[in-house]
């Protein structure tokens, strides 16, 4: 089986600018007068923390028309669940990421403040949130169920991103993110195109993720239907010929 | 270049787990599109 032309062309564009990353943020910005090298960390770490909340933005979204009855659908779900443990995936990078950095900046490789702990919590929150998909149940039950769990867990996002503003922190404010930055960058030159291609670059690798785990989600959700099935025509014959032990088995 | 293993870390554990991650939905998807009927096969995907 091959795979469609624009996914093709989308991961070869994904691989080439994660390429040009890699020199761009290795090899040609000056080390921080500060940080020293360093600062090379953030050129991954600030790109997967925007990729979080996507991820997470995604999940909540698509919870949110499964939930609406006008736009109800069943891929809606299964994109939910898609985007959320690509979402996990970049958490976890962002917090081993950040560890690394903060032991070199800050001389701990964890501490209790704010924005830490708010990620660390939103990290566990999307872990119970795809524990809690696995769970069995009706189908509309599940996915409505799905939807509630990852709406609550989104409640952590924006404590996440405002962390830093409400609390006294040990970590900095947003370089990029937010509305005084947005127009007027603490950052500048080649560091700031360096961040802004990472912020790029992974959101390609973000949409061929989110694209074939949606797909694999498909046949897996198929692949479940069919063995249901099977099992509730076998229960049936069974019980029509009466050569059933009476014993459930798995 | 100062900082290097810390950079090592970082980049090597960052690509490592994205490119793991990426190898096993592809591998997964390919493991079960083969199970599929020839007639619901998808030419496009996956």
């Amino acid at each position: 089986m091959k795979s469609g032309i624009g996914t093709r062309v989308l991961g070869v564009a994904t691989v080439a600018s994660l390429a040009l990353l890699a020199v761009m943020a290795l090899v040609i910005t000056p080390p921080d007068v500060n940080q020293l090298d360093a600062v090379r960390l953030i050129y991954i770490h600030v790109p997967m923390a925007t990729v979080m909340y996507v991820a997470f933005g995604i999940t909540a979204l698509a919870s949110i028309l499964y939930l609406v009855p006008r736009t109800r659908a069943r891929k809606w779900d299964i994109l939910a669940g898609a985007s959320a443990e690509i979402g996990v995936v970049f958490t976890g990078l962002v917090l081993i990421t950040g560890s690394i950095w903060g032991r070199t900046t800050w001389g701990v490789w964890w501490t209790w403040d704010a924005r830490l702990t708010s990620t660390a919590v939103l990290f566990v929150l999307f872990l119970g949130y795809l524990a809690l998909r696995r769970v069995g149940g009706d189908v509309d039950a599940r996915a409505k169920r799905n939807s509630i769990a990852a709406l609550a867990a989104f409640i952590d996002v924006p404590i996440v991103h405002k962390s830093v503003e409400w609390w006294r922190t040990l970590h900095q404010k947003s370089s990029l993110l937010d509305e005084e930055t947005f127009l007027h960058p603490h950052i500048h030159g080649s560091m700031y195109w360096t961040v802004m291609l990472g912020i790029g670059s992974f959101l390609l690798l973000f949409a061929w993720l989110v694209i074939n785990r949606y797909r694999l989600a498909k046949l897996e959700d198929r692949f479940e239907d069919e063995g249901l099935e099977r099992a509730i025509a076998e229960r049936r014959a069974e019980a029509l010929t009466g050569t059933g032990t009476g014993v459930p088995t798995p | 270049m100062t900082h290097v293993g810390y950079l090592i870390a970082g980049y090597g554990i960052t690509f490592a787990v994205l490119s793991s991650y990426a190898a096993w939905i592809v591998s997964k998807k390919r493991a079960l599109a083969r199970d599929l009927p020839p007639e619901e096969r998808d030419p496009r995907w996956p």
